[in-house]
């Protein structure tokens, strides 16, 4: 029962997330871009002032997976990466994505080799 | 490669999956949430299978496998037509970070594979790269400058 709630908890979280990303593509007409960055640098800034980790205690992969979840891992570096010495908090932050990023650029990479681009169908 | 704002505005609005406001929102919730449910439902299995590793690598290793489902989902084909209805259900998880990068990648790669696929590849990742990385340096010297005092 109680992993029902936590994937109900998940749920919520991710939707609201993404839900108030498709309001501001709606009311603004911005870029995907635009709200990665918008997303990304509000996740930076949440674990910046301590914040993050009650929203995550709360809904877990509901705000890690969303790109808020790339922003956390970026501060979250970098603040841990501040103890040990200006070298560390200025690499801290690349250091904690490197798995994600580079995940990235090899699959992106091999796929679009190996892929064929489609028609764009509406 | 400089690219005009109006090309890459064009770019980015091909890119972007086209909605009809209204139900986009109630879509983007659905959809978003479906795929935070994934990834805690991997991040689950990853520390059952992998009871060494802490909880940091259980995160980085989640969005690794959300990453190769993303890149994997937009070279068959199946990303875009989500994204349709999902909107920003689709493009704010991980998995629509992983698709911003293979979807121009894939487009481009009849323009060969050094200035097509391999520059492409970032035309919507890059910004989120260079702000992510950049805010961290701030956030990190910051946080240095704190702890003198």
């Amino acid at each position: 029962m109680e992993i029902f709630l936590t994937y109900l908890k998940v749920f919520a979280v991710g939707g609201l997330v993404c839900s108030v990303g498709q309001i501001l593509i709606n009311k603004t007409r911005m870029t995907s871009a635009r709200v990665l960055v918008t997303f990304l640098l509000a996740g930076a800034l949440l674990e910046a002032v301590g914040l993050f980790r009650y929203i995550e205690e709360f809904g877990k992969a509901g705000i890690t997976i969303p790109i808020t979840g790339f922003g956390k891992s970026l501060a979250a570096g970098a603040i841990e990466g501040a103890k040990l010495g200006l070298y560390q908090a200025c690499t801290g932050g690349l250091a904690a994505v490197a798995a994600g990023l580079t995940a990235a650029i090899a699959f992106g990479f091999i796929i679009a080799l190996i892929s064929k681009s489609k028609p764009k169908s509406t | 490669m400089q690219m005009d704002k109006k090309e890459y505005g064009e770019l980015v609005k091909e890119t972007t999956p086209k909605t009809k406001e209204g139900k986009t929102i109630l879509c983007a919730f659905a959809i978003g949430g479906l795929i935070c449910m994934i990834g805690q439902a991997f991040s689950d299995l990853l520390k059952v299978l992998l009871p060494a590793f802490d909880d940091k690598k259980i995160g980085a290793l989640t969005g690794v496998v959300m990453i190769f489902l993303g890149s994997l989902l937009t070279g068959l084909g199946v990303y875009d037509k989500i994204g349709y209805y999902a909107g920003a259900g689709s493009v704010l998880p991980i998995t629509g970070f992983a698709n911003s990068v293979v979807s121009p990648a894939i487009e481009y790669n009849k323009e060969g594979i050094v200035f097509g696929l391999m520059a492409k590849m970032f035309s919507i990742a890059g910004p989120v790269i260079v702000s992510g990385v950049c805010a961290s340096v701030v956030i990190g010297v910051v946080y240095y400058i704190i702890g003198l005092f």
